[in-house]
């Protein structure tokens, strides 16, 4: 399926989020969303991935 | 200072974007002797190509976390940065912004209030980034922020305090509550100035990072904080409008030409 990962068109073959995030190489200080919504890193499991879904992998920054 | 029930010991906070190197970063933080920094949260490449170790060196510096949601510009993007903020970060402090303006920077009141009231539901300690408008600043209060942040000028301008008779009213309405001056600061003597004017801390992150030298810029703020701090406790005279001579005018000798008549 094709997913909308940062804003870039993706193809992922897992399930769900937490298996996309590994076939696609992530680790480390990760917190992720889903369609505009956050998903706990404990609830990416059970959280499955559908066709247009948009995903945001975020991870920390310097800010001011 | 007691933000959120944590005592805070510097009433310096520093942001850490904009630095030649990350080494230069954790020498200014060291330097200012600030006990909070900011950061925050970008989207991430597929194996960890962005972050660079940058996390782990920030937690080295023992400072506590701000997390920050700048660049969002409605509350829902707020809200869920912050949510991804807590479990990141490990923390539920979170400098709210709310972005109204593309050119200004300037906060949006209106969803700033609507994200402190989920925020502050849901258990966050929230910072928000405001004007020095009462009554959006009593709103925020009533959302249950305990703490408020005004800015000196649009963020990275460097213009130090623009609106000095309505900061003074603001620290004048609210005097119980912690008031930290959140960008716009460009000098030292401008953090001088919120400190004598009685604001609780200074949040700054351009004038150090940008300086020539950002780690003696860093000293150089962590000092003026502290002298603004220890001459509002001191209590400032207050001004006058015409010269009061200082030294005392009894016992002057008479110097002139003449002499006994």
């Amino acid at each position: 399926m094709r997913i909308d990962l940062n804003g870039i068109a993706t193809e992922v073959s897992a399930a769900n989020l937490a298996d996309a995030l590994a076939d696609l190489g992530y680790r480390g200080a990760l917190a992720t969303a889903l369609n505009g919504s956050f998903v706990p890193a404990a609830a990416r499991t059970c959280t499955p991935l559908h066709d247009g879904d948009r995903v945001e992998v975020l991870a920390p920054m310097q800010g001011g | 200072m007691r933000l959120y029930d944590v005592d805070v010991l510097s009433r310096l906070m520093l942001g850490t974007a904009q630095y030649p190197s990350p080494l230069v970063l954790t020498d200014a933080i060291a330097a200012s002797g600030c006990g909070v920094i900011t950061v925050s949260l970008r989207r991430e490449t597929a194996n960890g190509g962005s972050t660079n170790g940058f996390w782990p060196l920030l937690q080295a510096t023992g400072a506590r976390i701000l997390p920050n949601t700048a660049g969002c510009h409605s509350a829902r993007e707020a809200i869920t940065t912050a949510q991804m903020a807590r479990e990141v970060f490990g923390t539920n402090w979170i400098k709210l912004e709310v972005i109204g303006n593309a050119d200004t920077l300037q906060p949006d009141p209106f969803a700033l209030i609507e994200a402190a009231q989920v925020l502050c539901a849901d258990g966050f300690a929230v910072f928000p980034y405001t004007t020095e408008d009462l009554i959006v600043a009593e709103r925020l209060l009533d959302a249950g922020c305990r703490v408020l942040m005004p800015w000196g000028a649009p963020i990275g301008s460097g213009r130090g305090l623009r609106h000095v008779d309505a900061l003074t009213a603001m620290r004048g309405h609210f005097p119980g509550v912690p008031l930290i001056i959140d960008a716009g600061i460009g000098a030292p003597s401008q953090a001088a100035q919120a400190m004598e004017m009685g604001f609780d801390a200074v949040l700054l992150n351009t004038a150090v990072a940008r300086a020539g030298d950002p780690v003696a810029m860093a000293r150089a703020f962590g000092q003026a904080v502290a002298a603004g701090r220890t001459a509002f406790k001191a209590g400032l005279m207050p001004p006058r409008d015409m010269a009061v001579p200082s030294t005392p005018v009894l016992g002057m000798a008479d110097l002139g030409l003449g002499g006994l008549a």
